[in-house]
């Protein structure tokens, strides 16, 4: 009991000196920024369904590409960092997020070597977005398979 | 658990930082530094080893000693297996102690060659420790180029080495007392306010050694706490005195404050953190100002969050400590 009362006296004083974040700022530039990198995406679709005349379909898949290699060389000259630390979740949500966290996990156990670094480290941050991506990619086709009766 | 020494002095000290401990304002007071993280080696954990064994084997070379001089080796630091000690002090070829209190190592190192001191059962130890920022990102959060977004509460490990002669010979610095403090656990579970978590450890540690003393907090020209950070001293300073009626106001200041210039770099957050932290502000700063008789008695609370990512995503608490070493000047 005693432990107890000290523990809800010491948590009220924690709680009173913890500044407040800036969320609604955060927000914003995560907003803002996300919205570029959007803006970007839908850019590079259009460019490529011109200049090759592909269908948007597949000219998606190229600007997919184009973002992740962009943002893996990023991560790799050594800046990307200082750019998610700013923008936060406006780089971090869209796919350049998930290359980063990709590229920055190998960069980090590259001396460790290609097996017991790159290899097993790769996807430690990647890994989950990959694990609860196939689960909620199987679990929503099941529901659809259930209610519409085809996958497709 | 208070000790009090009669005949253990503080030799000499040697310190070598990172670049973002020499732009601090206290850049001055240390023996030399690195403009570059890497430290001229191959990876975070063996520019840290780096670090270390230089502090060891140039505080040998100021103290004109050989290694055969030092009867035990004392060292600790944060990564897994307290790897950088191990590595750094390999070399010296003398027996070792490996220690571990996270960023209350370097305390914890001096208390034991105290005591061993003091009872006559060895001459002369050196004491280490280090951090580095980068390994300690690697090791406790994310890839270093990762870059992930914290909040303002959140410390900045520092980057450094720092090793001092510990001997029963007489010098102008004097081990007065020292107090081992225990495992608190104030139910916190925030890995990126370790202030709040280490606040607790430091209050208990510091009644305790004021209370074995029966001494006032007024009897130390200066109070200095490890690593609590920005927010974690205010946590300190209030709790300690609801708590305690103990007064901590112009005398008390925090090293992790103290090391880095809140103001300009932006990127320390809070302040900064790690064992070798409350070391490189004692050695560098605080010992230099003790030999100039600005200050006379110092008491050193180094704080330390016994963090283990593991426990904390298995829903555990985050337990801490702190231990306190007192030093004279004479």
């Amino acid at each position: 009991m005693v432990i107890k009362m000290i523990n809800k006296k010491y948590d009220n004083i924690v709680e009173k000196h913890k500044p407040t974040e800036t969320r609604s700022k955060n927000a914003l530039v995560a907003f803002l920024i996300g919205g570029v990198v959007g803006l970007i995406g839908e850019g590079l679709i259009q460019l490529y369904c011109c200049l090759w005349h592909v269908s948007r379909t597949v000219s998606s898949v190229y600007m997919i590409i184009t973002l992740i290699f962009l943002a893996a060389l990023f991560t790799a000259l050594g800046f990307f960092d200082k750019w998610v630390n700013f923008a936060r979740c406006g780089l971090l949500i869209p796919i350049t997020g998930f290359s980063h966290s990709m590229m920055s996990a190998a960069l980090e156990y590259k001396k460790e070597g290609p097996i017991y670094g790159i290899g097993s480290n790769a996807f430690k941050l990647a890994g989950s977005v990959i694990v609860y991506g196939v689960v909620s990619a199987w679990t929503f086709g099941v529901i659809r398979l259930l209610i519409g009766g085809s996958l497709l | 658990m208070t000790f009090k020494y009669d005949k253990v002095y503080l030799n000499d000290t040697y310190t070598v930082v990172g670049p973002y401990e020499n732009k601090g304002p206290l850049g001055k007071y240390f023996d030399s530094n690195y403009e570059d993280l890497y430290c001229d080696a191959d990876s975070w954990e063996q520019a840290e080893v780096k670090l270390l064994e230089e502090s060891m084997k140039k505080v040998l070379r100021k103290n004109k000693k050989t290694k055969e001089d030092i009867d035990l080796v004392i060292s600790g630091d944060l990564l897994n297996q307290v790897t950088s000690s191990c590595y750094a002090t390999s070399k010296l070829e003398r027996p070792f102690l490996g220690v571990y209190s996270a960023c209350a190592s370097n305390v914890e190192g001096l208390i034991i060659a105290s005591n061993f001191i003091n009872s006559g059962l060895v001459k002369r130890c050196i004491c280490g420790t280090s951090s580095h920022n980068m390994s300690s990102e690697k090791q406790f959060r994310n890839p270093t180029e990762y870059g992930a977004p914290k909040p303002s509460t959140a410390t900045f490990t520092a980057t450094g080495g720092a090793s001092a002669i510990l001997s029963n010979e007489k010098s102008v610095i004097r081990v007065e007392s020292a107090t081992i403090g225990k495992i608190i656990d104030y139910n916190q579970k925030d890995a990126l306010n370790m202030g709040a978590v280490m606040a607790g450890a430091a209050a208990d540690t510091l009644k305790t050694h004021l209370e074995d003393l029966k001494r006032k907090e007024d009897y130390y020209d200066l109070i200095v706490t490890g690593d609590l950070g920005l927010y974690g001293k205010e946590i300190l300073k209030e709790y300690a005195m609801k708590e305690y009626k103990i007064n901590l106001s112009s005398n008390y200041n925090d090293c992790g404050v103290m090391l880095y210039d809140l103001k300009e770099q932006k990127e320390v957050l809070a302040g900064g953190s790690g064992p070798v932290c409350s070391a490189l502000v004692t050695y560098g700063f605080i010992l230099s100002e003790m030999k100039k008789k600005n200050l006379k008695k110092v008491l050193i609370i180094a704080t330390g969050a016994l963090f283990s990512p593991t426990m904390l995503y298995q829903k555990e608490n985050i337990l801490s400590i702190a231990h306190a070493i007192s030093l004279e000047a004479i």
